[in-house]
C-alpha cells in the first residue's frame, strides 16, 4: 500500500520544466525528509503533487477528488498565512474542515482530534490566544498542529521548521517521526541536513528540477552528492547518540 | 448564541422604532393599530403603504450590504473590502439607471434588478482580477476608487443626457442612498435576488474559514477555489445589485459592521456572515431614524449618515494597516 | 492682471458706444429673450421683426403655450456669447437667469431688462404692462390686460363648499398660496391644502403629510419625458390607497408656470375639475 505515488512527474514553467520527471512513492511508516538547494523544485514538486499546480504525468493525490484528497494528505504550506486573528484553538480546528459533514458543528470526534493535535505540539497553553499575537516559531507550531488535525494517512510540510528554535526544532521532527511510527507516513521539506539526518527514514535529494538522490540517509548524503548538488563539503559521523551530519565549507 | 439573541432583539426594536418614526406623531398604540387595521383611514395608508414597506426595505438593504461585506472581506482577507468603497454599488447603481433611463425597466420591472447586477458582476469580476485572489489594500482601494470613479462619471452621463429636466437630480440618490418613498413594489422587486444573494453567501462560511491559512492551504482541505469565485461574484452582485436598484448606493455597511462584530464572533469569517447580516440591518434601521429625525421634512441621504460613522472608521482602519501598504 | 481689466473696461466702454449710438431714442429694434416666460410675452407683444431670437425652451411644446408661434423666430442657449453676438438693444431675462451671465451682458453694455417669476395672478397684467412699456407696444398691451380680467372674471369660481386639493409635483414639491399655481386653483373654487402646513409659497410636503392631510384632490405635476427616480413620488401606491381623495391627473406645465394670460387656460381647466367635483359632493 502507498499513501503517495508520483510517476514521471513534470512541471513546466513556459518551457522550460522546473520539476523534471520526478516519480517515487511513500508508504506508510516512512518520514521523508526532501532536502535540496534554493530553487531546486521542492515547492513546487509538493504542489503539483497535491494538485494545486499543473502538471504532466502522474500523480495518486492529484488524480482524487477534492474531498477525497483533503481526507488522504495535509497540506502545511511554507507561507504561514493567518488572515484573521481567530483564536488558536478554533485556527487548529479548521484542520477538521474536509470531515465535517455539510452544515455539521464540530463533534466529538472532531473535538478529540484538535485536542490531541494541540497536546502533540504542547499547545495547551495556547488554546485561547489569538493566533496572530503569537510569536513567528509559535505559529509555525499552531499551523502544524491545525494540519495534525486533519489526521490524514499522510502530512505534507513545506520547510515547516524554518524559523523554530533548536528545541522547537528537535520536537517538530520527533513529533513528525512519531507520526511514521504509528503507521501514518510524513513528507517535509527542510535546509537543516543535520536534522533531516537524524529524523528522516529516508531522504529524496533534489537537484535543478530532478530527483538526484532517494533513499536511506546515509545513502543520499554522500559526500558526492553533497557536493554535487549543494556545493558544500559536509561531516557525517555515527555516534552513540544517532547520526550527525554537518556542512563545512562551499566548493564552488 | 447570545450574539444572535441579542443581535435580533436589536433588529426586531429598531424595526419597531423605524415603524414609529416619521413625519406624522402619531400615539405608537394607535400607530400600530393602524397599521394591522387596514382600514384606509390615512394613518392606516401611512403605516401599512409607507413606513412598512420602508422598514423592511432598511432590513433587507442592509442584510445584504452587511453580509456582503463581511464574504468580501473573508475572501479578500482584507478588512478594507466593501462593496461601496470597491466600486460595486456604484456599478450596480450604474446598471439600475441604464434599465430606467432605455425605458427598460418600464416595460420590464426585473430589468432594474437585473440590469444592477450586471453592473455589480462587472465590478466585482474587475476588482478580483485588478487585486488579485489574495487582494492587497493597496491594490483593492486603488482598483476601487478607479472603477467608484468610472461608475460615478458614466451614471452622471446617463443621467444628463436624459430628456427629464430631473434625471440629473437622481444622482445624489444613486450616489448616496435613501429609502424614502419606497413602497411594497421595491420590496418585491428586490427579495427574490436578496434572497438568492444571501443563500449563495451564507453557503460560502466554511470555504471563507479555510482561506483564513491561505489559499494553497483552502484548497487542499477540498475548498474548490473556482466554485468559491463564483459563488461569491453571483452572491454578492445578487445581494448589491437589488440592495442598490431599490435604494441606491449606501456605502460604508459593509465595512463597519463586520468590523465591529469581528471581536464577538472571534473573527471566524462563517461566523461572521450571518452577524454582519443582522448587524447590517441594525445599522442601516438605525440611519434610516437618524436622517427622519434629523430632518423630517428633508430627504437627508443615507450615505451622509454612514459616512459620517463610517469614513473616521476607514481612516483608522488604513492607518492600522499602514505598513502593509507602504 | 490690471492691464487686462484695464484693456476689457475698454472693450466695453466702445461696445457701449457704439450700441447706443445705434439705439438711440424710440422703441427697442433688435430684442434678444433669454427667459422662458419673457420669451412669450415678448412674443405677444413684439412688432414684427422687433424680436430676433427667443429662448431654447419656448420652441418645446411641452413648456412654452407659443411654441408654434416661437418656431418662426430663432432660438438661443441663453449663454453671454450667442447672446451678444446677436447685437441686441435689449435683452430680456427673468431674474433666475444665471447672474454670471447677466452680468456679462451688462459689462458689455446691453441693457437687460429682469422679470420677476409671477406669484400671482395680478401679475400678469403688471408684466404685460411692463413688457408693453419696454417693447413700446402700449396700446397693444393695453388691450390684452383688458381682456385678461374680461375672461379671468367669467371663470373664476365661487361655489361653497370650497374643496381641500393638493398639488403634488415631481420630488414632493408642493405650491402654496402666494404662488400662480396656487392663485390659480383659488381662482379656480379650491383651497389648497398646503396653507394648513404653513406652506405659503411652496415647499416640500413629506409623502406621510400628504396621506395625513387626505385632501378631496390630488393634482399631479406634468410627467416629463424620460425616466426620473425623483418622479417615483407621483406613482407611490399610498397616494392609491387614500380611498376618499380623488387623484386628477397631471397638469399641463405650459399654462401653469408663466404669469401671461395664457394661466386662462390652467383656471379653466381647474374650474371644469371644480364642477366635475359637484355632482358627487
Amino acid at each position: 500500500m502507498t499513501l503517495l505515488s508520483l510517476n514521471a512527474l513534470t512541471v513546466r514553467r513556459g518551457e522550460c520544466p522546473v520539476v523534471d520527471a520526478v516519480s517515487f512513492s511513500v508508504s506508510p511508516g516512512e518520514c521523508v525528509g526532501l532536502i535540496g538547494p534554493n530553487g531546486a523544485g521542492k515547492t513546487t514538486l509538493l504542489r503539483a503533487a497535491l494538485g494545486l499546480l499543473p502538471h504532466e504525468g502522474l500523480s495518486s493525490l492529484s488524480a482524487l477528488p477534492a474531498r477525497a484528497r483533503a481526507a488522504q494528505a495535509a497540506w502545511m504550506p511554507q507561507s504561514r498565512e493567518i488572515a484573521w486573528p481567530v483564536e488558536v484553538e478554533t485556527l487548529i480546528a479548521l484542520g477538521r474542515i474536509p470531515h465535517l459533514p455539510r452544515g455539521a458543528r464540530l463533534r466529538q470526534e472532531d473535538r478529540a482530534a484538535v485536542d490531541a493535535a494541540i497536546a502533540r505540539m504542547g499547545l495547551e497553553g495556547f488554546r485561547t490566544r489569538r493566533a496572530t499575537e503569537l510569536s513567528g516559531g509559535e505559529q509555525a507550531r499552531v499551523l502544524i498542529a491545525r494540519a495534525l488535525a486533519q489526521a490524514t494517512p499522510l502530512l505534507i510540510a513545506d520547510e515547516p521548521i524554518a524559523g523554530l528554535d533548536p528545541a522547537n526544532q528537535i520536537a517538530t521532527m520527533q513529533v513528525f517521526r512519531a507520526l511514521a511510527e504509528e503507521g501514518r507516513a510524513v513528507i517535509v521539506s527542510l535546509h537543516d541536513l543535520g536534522l533531516a539526518a537524524r529524523h528522516c527514514t529516508r531522504l529524496l535529494m533534489m537537484g535543478a528540477g530532478q530527483l538526484v538522490a532517494d533513499g536511506p540517509p546515509p545513502e543520499v548524503l554522500t559526500p558526492d552528492n553533497v557536493a554535487r548538488v549543494f556545493g558544500v563539503t559536509a561531516f557525517w559521523a555515527e555516534t552513540p547518540q544517532g547520526p550527525v551530519f554537518q556542512p563545512l565549507e562551499v566548493t564552488r | 448564541m447570545k450574539l444572535a439573541a441579542t443581535l435580533c432583539a436589536l433588529v426586531a426594536a429598531l424595526f419597531l422604532a423605524s415603524l414609529l418614526t416619521g413625519w406624522v406623531a402619531a400615539n405608537p398604540a394607535a400607530a400600530l393599530r393602524a397599521l394591522v387595521a387596514g382600514d384606509g383611514t390615512p394613518l392606516s395608508v401611512v403605516m401599512q403603504d409607507i413606513r412598512l414597506p420602508r422598514a423592511i426595505l432598511a432590513v433587507m438593504v442592509g442584510a445584504s450590504l452587511g453580509l456582503a461585506g463581511a464574504a468580501l472581506q473573508g475572501y479578500l482577507r482584507n478588512p478594507l473590502a466593501e462593496p461601496g468603497l470597491i466600486g460595486v454599488s456604484g456599478a450596480a447603481a450604474l446598471g439600475a439607471v441604464i434599465a430606467i433611463q432605455t425605458g427598460l425597466a418600464l416595460v420590464f420591472p426585473l430589468a432594474l434588478p437585473l440590469s444592477a447586477l450586471a453592473g455589480a458582476v462587472a465590478a466585482v469580476l474587475l476588482i478580483l482580477m485588478l487585486a488579485g485572489p489574495r487582494g492587497g489594500s493597496i491594490t483593492l482601494i486603488l482598483a476601487g476608487i478607479a472603477i467608484s470613479a468610472l461608475a460615478g462619471a458614466l451614471t452622471s452621463l446617463v443621467l444628463n443626457l436624459s430628456p427629464n429636466p430631473f434625471a440629473a437630480a437622481d444622482i445624489v440618490f444613486w450616489m448616496m442612498g435613501s429609502l424614502a418613498d419606497r413602497s411594497f413594489q421595491h420590496v418585491w422587486l428586490a427579495l427574490p435576488f436578496m434572497a438568492l444573494g444571501w443563500a449563495l453567501l451564507l453557503s460560502t462560511g466554511r470555504a471563507l474559514d479555510a482561506l483564513t491559512l491561505g489559499e494553497d492551504a483552502a484548497r487542499a482541505m477540498g475548498v474548490d477555489p473556482f466554485r468559491l469565485r463564483v459563488t461569491l461574484v453571483l452572491g454578492t452582485a445578487s445581494a448589491v445589485g437589488a440592495a442598490t436598484a431599490v435604494a441606491g448606493a449606501i456605502g460604508f455597511v459593509g465595512l463597519v459592521v463586520p468590523h465591529l462584530l469581528r471581536p464577538f464572533v472571534g473573527a471566524r469569517p462563517s461566523q461572521l456572515l450571518w452577524a454582519s447580516a443582522l448587524g447590517g440591518a441594525a445599522m442601516v434601521l438605525a440611519a434610516d431614524i437618524a436622517v427622519r429625525e434629523v430632518l423630517p421634512e428633508r430627504d437627508l441621504k443615507l450615505g451622509v449618515v454612514m459616512a459620517l460613522v463610517g469614513a473616521p472608521l476607514f481612516l483608522h482602519l488604513i492607518y492600522r494597516t499602514r505598513r502593509e501598504m507602504a | 492682471m490690471s492691464a487686462s481689466v484695464r484693456t476689457s473696461r475698454f472693450i466695453s466702454l466702445v461696445a457701449a458706444l457704439a450700441l447706443s449710438g445705434a439705439a438711440a431714442a424710440g422703441p427697442p429694434e433688435r430684442v434678444v429673450s433669454v427667459n422662458l416666460c419673457t420669451d412669450q410675452l415678448a412674443l405677444m407683444l413684439a412688432a414684427p421683426g422687433q424680436l430676433v431670437s427667443v429662448s431654447r425652451l419656448a420652441h418645446d411644446a411641452e413648456s412654452s403655450a407659443m411654441a408654434e408661434a416661437a418656431r418662426a423666430i430663432p432660438p438661443n442657449g441663453s449663454r453671454a456669447e450667442e447672446v451678444y453676438l446677436l447685437q441686441p438693444d435689449l435683452v430680456l431675462a427673468g431674474t433666475f437667469t444665471d447672474p454670471a451671465t447677466v452680468a456679462m451682458l451688462r459689462d458689455l453694455g446691453i441693457r437687460v431688462e429682469l422679470f420677476e417669476p409671477a406669484r400671482s395672478l395680478a401679475d400678469v397684467p403688471a408684466n404685460l404692462n411692463r413688457m408693453g412699456r419696454l417693447l413700446g407696444r402700449e396700446a397693444q398691451a393695453a388691450d390684452m390686460i383688458a381682456a385678461y380680467e374680461r375672461d379671468l372674471a367669467a371663470l373664476s369660481v365661487d361655489l361653497a363648499p370650497r374643496p381641500r386639493a393638493a398639488l403634488y409635483y415631481v420630488n414632493s414639491y408642493t405650491a402654496g398660496d402666494r404662488s400662480l399655481a396656487g392663485a390659480i386653483l383659488r381662482a379656480a373654487g379650491f383651497d389648497n391644502v398646503a396653507a394648513e402646513t404653513g406652506l405659503d409659497w411652496g415647499g416640500v410636503i413629506p409623502l406621510e403629510r400628504l396621506v395625513m392631510l387626505a385632501p378631496d384632490v390630488i393634482i399631479e405635476g406634468r410627467d416629463y419625458p424620460g425616466q426620473a427616480r425623483a418622479e417615483d413620488n407621483l406613482n407611490h401606491p399610498a397616494l392609491a390607497a387614500l380611498k376618499d381623495t380623488r387623484k386628477a391627473g397631471h397638469l399641463t406645465d405650459r399654462d401653469w408656470i408663466c404669469g401671461t394670460p395664457q394661466v386662462l387656460e390652467a383656471v379653466r381647466a381647474m374650474r371644469d375639475l371644480r364642477l366635475s367635483l359637484e355632482p358627487a359632493r
